[in-house]
């Protein structure tokens, strides 16, 4: 095998060098722009941090997940893309390391953390878990466990470029199988610790299962995305093919329609009981101008991309499919924002109404850029796809391409 | 003599099969179809097998069934029966998206699955291209093209002649209807 040094050192593709010079960057810029958001208002900076870190968490949970999914289902339409999901399942460790300062600025972020908050009969009632001890304990034990998955994951993906497909596969699905059950609950818990009890007299129970819809959504729109931009790397420009995009694509629009599913069940259930505890937190972004995001979310975050990856055409079209994913990357942010700010900023001087910032930008684009960086890193170390997969070599011998 | 449902010619490989539907459709027919062992690439471009038009037709249906859940619900709770349920306004939409949704997906799925049914003529018991003499023996190593009746240029002798000679096919029958 002449190109067998080629395949190997794939990872090497200019256009993985550039997007990690291109993280550098806007992680350089997204890092002044914090320092410089934390000078003018330490507050907001650390609520626009934690949407920030949200945000770019959820791709990496979401590549972890869809690596196990793959492992899992097996099938044509993920190995090209392998590699994109376990570079991003490596950067949680970049994560725990960026969850610091949300620890940090806890007792802003978390009213349950602030002085006195045990004055509060209900928050009192729950201070067995909302207590900053087993906060950070369980924090812990969150990127413990996705840490120590996506390591395990990652390190037998590669050593089966020097071994064989099996038998270490083995390993791979069995770590993958229950792999998933605990990311379910982990999943749930830190939605829950993290995005839910900034509110803490407010709960929802299907609070869980919407991040995790949208952490697969998200991390699918961001691999569409890697997947267009390598096309032409090889081995991908005979790995990916219109079939490939078209499958990408079609999960893509499963993974709307879920993400409008949860978040539409979760407004039913809150809007016919119409209780006390439940239905503020829906008052709360019916009003004081977050109305109009709500709305934005429905047709722009469901209808349009709904409607429009409902053809085949758009699917199997890597240059249209690629447009929609950064636009449902974009609309990600939107929800996330809308989820978390309305809340945050309810208790600061502010107020709950729409006050977008130039500093809610901020901790995105640094996290981001950072993020972006590691994830390039990772991707550079190794081959593009598995290299001993044997679609690999049908891929290869075949006309394959979807040019 | 029996009505004629077609005429078939043998070949002997995918290539050969390819190449005598571009000179079929060159010479001007229309209704061809053919028969294989298995699936090939780019057969369906090559017969000019034209784009559904059931997609279309299940999205309709779809659009349907949301107008008609959402109108039925709202008839019941507002026009024909209001009744004060917790409150609520009469109109209380939200309420009515689950059924909107299922019979959104009731109307799309069962358009689609009898729709497929009907556009491929199923449930059918028999298809004339049984007839061919050889057919059981053809679909383990031959690719079988097929002029039909209905095309407007159909006429058995020219067409025989014009597989045997211009396509070079080995083998040509008669597939008789009925």
């Amino acid at each position: 095998m002449a190109d067998h040094q080629e395949l190997a050192n794939s990872g090497q593709a200019p256009e993985v060098a550039s997007l990690q010079t291109r993280g550098m960057i806007l992680g350089g810029i997204g890092l002044a722009l914090c320092a410089a958001g934390y000078m003018a208002d330490s507050a907001r900076f650390f609520e626009a941090y934690l949407v920030g870190y949200l945000y770019w968490l959820a791709i990496s949970l979401g590549c972890l997940g869809w690596t196990m999914i793959h492992h899992l289902t097996d099938g044509n339409w993920g190995f090209p893309v392998r590699r994109v999901w376990e570079s991003g399942a490596r950067t949680i460790w970049l994560m725990a390391l960026l969850f610091i300062p949300i620890l940090l600025a806890g007792d802003h972020l978390f009213p349950w953390m602030a002085e006195g908050a045990l004055e509060d009969h209900i928050i009192a009632g729950k201070a067995g878990y909302l207590n900053t001890t087993f906060f950070s304990i369980r924090a812990l034990l969150y990127f413990v466990i996705w840490g120590g998955m996506a390591l395990i994951l990652t390190s037998t993906s590669y050593k089966q470029d020097s071994e064989g497909p099996e038998p270490l596969g083995v390993r791979l699905r069995l770590t993958s199988g229950p792999g998933l059950l605990i990311m379910a609950i982990t999943v749930t818990f830190s939605a829950t610790d993290w995005a839910m009890s900034i509110d803490p007299h407010w709960f929802s129970t299907i609070w869980g299962f919407l991040f995790a819809a949208s952490d697969l959504l998200a991390a699918m729109a961001f691999t569409i995305c890697i997947a267009k931009m390598l096309e032409h790397c090889p081995p991908l420009n005979k790995a990916l093919t219109t079939d490939t995009f078209h499958d990408l694509g079609n999960l893509l629009m499963a993974f709307t329609m879920l993400w409008a599913y949860m978040s539409f069940s979760q407004f039913l259930i809150i809007w016919s009981g119409n209780t006390q505890e439940e239905a503020p937190w829906y008052l709360l972004r019916m009003d004081n101008g977050w109305i109009i995001i709500s709305v934005i979310l429905i047709v722009f975050h469901f209808m349009i991309p709904f409607t429009v990856l409902l053809t085949r055409k758009t699917k199997r079209a890597a240059n249209v499919l690629v447009k929609v994913a950064i636009f449902m990357l974009m609309m990600r942010f939107i929800d996330l924002y809308w989820l978390t700010m309305p809340t945050l900023t309810a208790h600061g001087e502010h107020g709950a109404g729409f006050h977008p910032s130039w500093i809610d930008i901020a901790p995105w684009l640094g996290v981001g850029g950072l993020w972006l960086f590691f994830f390039s890193m990772q991707l550079r170390e190794r081959p593009l796809t598995p290299l001993t997969d044997p679609r690999l070599q049908q891929a290869l011998e075949g006309t394959g391409g979807h040019h | 003599m029996s009505k004629l449902f077609a005429v078939a010619a043998e070949f002997d490989s995918p290539e050969a099969l390819l190449e005598a539907i571009g000179k079929t459709r060159k010479a001007g027919y229309t209704k061809i179809e053919t028969y294989t062992p298995f699936p090939i690439h780019g057969l369906r471009e090559a017969i000019g097998f034209k784009k559904p038009i059931l997609p279309w037709i299940v999205f309709g249906a779809g659009l349907t069934g949301m107008c008609g859940g959402f109108f039925l619900e709202y008839w019941v709770q507002v026009l024909n029966m209001p009744y004060n349920i917790g409150g609520k306004p009469l109109n209380s939409w939200p309420a009515f998206i689950p059924i909107t949704f299922e019979t959104t997906v009731l109307l799309a799925s069962l358009t689609c699955v009898f729709g497929m049914l009907a556009f491929n003529g199923l449930p059918r018991h028999h298809h004339p291209i049984f007839n061919y003499p050889r057919f059981a023996e053809v679909m383990n190593d031959k690719f079988l093209l097929t002029i039909e009746a209905k095309d407007p240029k159909f006429d058995p002798t020219a067409i025989r002649e014009f597989f045997a000679a211009d396509l070079g096919s080995s083998e040509v029958h008669e597939v008789e209807d009925e």
